[in-house]
């Protein structure tokens, strides 16, 4: 239990991070900070794929110029390059969920999701 | 590279480049973005039933990105199937019929139609991509466009209900991250036909990586169940569906969840595969389980509503529901009665909303019981809604009855009787919430409950805020291009409103229900091969 705790706790706070996220997307009434919860989720998933390429004594994966290099210990890219890919969407999404808290916000005047059950019962 | 290999690649980016058009244009001349959708998506239309006679013809058509030449596994590809070209053709089909809706419906301004334009490239994406990664790009496309087109609705609850679809969508496409994340640790690639020859190896291996693929189907099946709106994870989906303006909900109704249910599919047959489902303990059983619930919650949920869209979108909840139970019970049958039901419920529910929000322009109807005496006063719209509620409950000769048949033909072949049992009893309860808005159509007379609101004070979506203060703040993305010009789902009630387009819309869609019902062979004979290659 100590052992895979101490070589695969990558993982496991990346499902403790995960949590954290989705708790504050459940239990946290204003909508700004829903939105950080899903960022929080988000940004769990992309360290687990950061250490999923993560290779003991593993350098930056360039090809080096001599032409016969023996072997190398790389880091795998191709995860880097879906974190990446993956940080875009989130900002995106982010963006998005902002633009529609403004809008909510202009609509209702306020941000937090039991207020805004209130008035719209009371409509 | 021969042309008709361009074509998938062109269908992805051609949408998508073309949605920064309307707003450019927009810049110069108000109201170019109707044109400028209409003219994509009917090119895209053409080239779809191109691209599908080539494939019907003679197999499927791979198209390596990046330059990657032949197909390998190391580029990613789009992959048109004998599967993935009907969805897209249904995209496409859809998208250009439901142009005809909106061009007097609303909701109108050049960045809608930008929005409308990322959608179908999405769309296109997620029908056509070969690889796993590639395809939660797609699915948050598809959601960012979904999100935005939602919001364009006129009152503030639009706005709530997009953010809520926005919160839940996100989960449900990380979870799919995760698994993809597993998949990749025990396979080490992301292209689906890579992965599809890895996984039976490695299931017979056993093991640790063993382990990695079923955590992986496990989150991606929860992220899927969220996306496709699986009991109890559907929550989202009917206050998306009921706010959203009338002109976008059939798109997403009839679009978003058939083509992520479609890539729940494409990964559970051609990722895993039949082998690793079936050998995997309690994996169908709780797919099974899962698509049964859906069906008897949803439409249990359907027969108490009182407003006409959430009812049509707690049905889609228990008509995917079957959709899900039939890919559980893993034969060749059920899976074409799956795909049949993917292409029926997506064309019924794109007329159902249409109709609906026909209705809601023409007379002002939102609710059940202010459709009462509808079939006297607006005659089309009533037949064509009954029809489209006879084919969903599925009373042959219909789309929706070929759907059902394979589905319980392919439960009795699994011998999963109670799946059988479940299929009979959805066609009870969608009788259930069909019958009772028929009863209101034809047999109860208007008089009594004649406009139970007054002209533009309608209950529901706050319908009278479009002509009161703050609109210039309220739906600025939507209306400001157009200059605050208002007709979207706004409710009052006119006739002159109804355009021949949308009826012709109606009519069209009520026919071709009809006329696919005697298509089952046709479905078969298209499907065959995939399905073979599935199960062999």
């Amino acid at each position: 239990m100590i052992e895979i705790l101490a070589s695969r706790y990558a993982y496991a706070l990346m499902f403790v991070l995960l949590g954290i996220g989705m708790y504050m997307m459940i239990a946290n009434e204003n909508l700004v900070k829903k939105l950080i919860g899903v960022n929080l989720f988000q940004t769990a998933i992309f360290l687990f794929f950061v250490s999923v390429a993560y290779v003991q004594d593993g350098k930056a994966p360039i090809v080096p110029d001599d032409p016969a290099p023996g072997e190398l210990a790389m880091a795998s890219p191709l995860p880097h390059v879906i974190v990446l890919t993956a940080i875009v969407v989130g900002i995106a999404l982010t963006a998005v969920g902002l633009a529609l808290i403004v809008r909510i916000h202009a609509e209702y005047g306020t941000l937090r999701e039991d207020t805004l059950r209130e008035v719209r019962a009371d409509e | 590279m021969s042309s008709v290999e361009l074509l998938p690649a062109l269908l992805v980016a051609i949408p998508i480049l073309l949605a920064a058009v309307p707003i450019v244009l927009g810049l110069r001349y108000d109201r170019t973005g109707w044109s400028v959708a209409a003219v994509t998506t009917v090119g895209l239309a053409a080239a779809t039933i191109a691209l599908a006679s080539a494939v019907y013809a003679d197999g499927q058509v791979v198209h390596v990105l990046g330059g990657w030449g032949e197909p390998q596994g190391i580029g990613i590809e789009l992959v048109a199937d004998e599967f993935s070209t009907l969805i897209a053709v249904l995209v496409t089909v859809t998208a250009a019929a439901v142009l005809a809706y909106t061009r007097i419906g609303g909701p109108r301004g050049n960045t809608f139609y930008a929005g409308y334009l990322l959608l179908v490239g999405g769309l296109l994406g997620l029908s056509m991509t070969g690889d796993v990664f590639n395809m939660f790009v797609f699915l948050e496309i598809v959601g960012l466009a979904t999100y935005a087109m939602i919001s364009s609705g006129d009152g503030p609850e639009s706005a709530v209900a997009a953010l809520k679809y926005l919160i839940l969508g996100t989960v449900g496409a990380s979870l799919y991250l995760i698994g993809v994340g597993f998949l990749f640790m025990a396979t080490g690639a992301l292209n689906m036909q890579v992965l599809g020859e890895a996984i039976p190896q490695i299931a017979e291996a056993g093991g640790g990586d063993l382990t990695l693929l079923h955590a992986a189907f496990a989150f991606i099946f929860v992220g899927f169940a969220l996306k496709v709106a699986q009991w109890p994870l559907h929550t989202w989906q009917p206050d998306a569906y009921q706010h959203a303006p009338d002109g976008v909900t059939p798109v997403i109704a009839a679009l978003v969840s058939t083509v992520s249910a479609y890539a729940l599919g494409r990964v559970m047959f051609t990722v895993f595969g039949v082998d690793f489902l079936v050998a995997t303990p309690y994996l169908t059983e709780i797919v099974v389980a899962v698509g049964s619930i859906s069906v008897l919650a949803g439409s249990t949920l359907a027969v108490i509503q009182t407003d006409v869209k959430r009812m049509f979108a707690y049905s889609s909840v228990s008509q995917f529901g079957l959709v899900v139970a039939a890919y559980g019970l893993v034969t060749e049958t059920a899976l074409l009665g799956a795909i049949v039901h993917l292409i029926g419920h997506g064309l019924m529910k794109a007329g159902l909303f249409v109709a609906a929000g026909v209705i809601a322009l023409g007379y002002g109807a939102r609710t059940v019981d202010e459709y009462a005496g509808l079939a006297d006063r607006r005659p089309i719209p009533a037949a064509a809604t009954a029809v489209l509620l006879i084919a969903l409950i599925g009373i042959p000769p219909s789309v929706g009855f070929i759907g059902k048949w394979y589905i319980a033909v392919g439960s009795v072949q699994a011998e999963m009787w109670p799946v059988a049992a479940v299929v009979f009893l959805s066609t009870m309860l969608t009788l259930a919430y069909a019958a009772r808005l028929l009863e209101k159509m034809y047999f109860t007379p208007a008089s009594a409950l004649e406009s139970p609101h007054g002209p533009g004070a309608v209950a529901t979506d706050g319908g009278e805020r479009t002509d009161g203060h703050n609109t210039a703040d309220a739906g600025a993305e939507s209306i400001a291009a157009d200059g605050g010009i208002l007709v979207g789902s706004s409710s009052r009630g006119s006739p002159d409103s109804v355009s021949f387009g949308m009826l012709a819309l109606l009519v069209s869609t009520a026919v071709l229900a009809v006329v696919l019902g005697f298509a089952g062979g046709t479905f078969a004979d298209l499907l065959g091969p995939f399905v073979t290659e599935v199960f062999n």
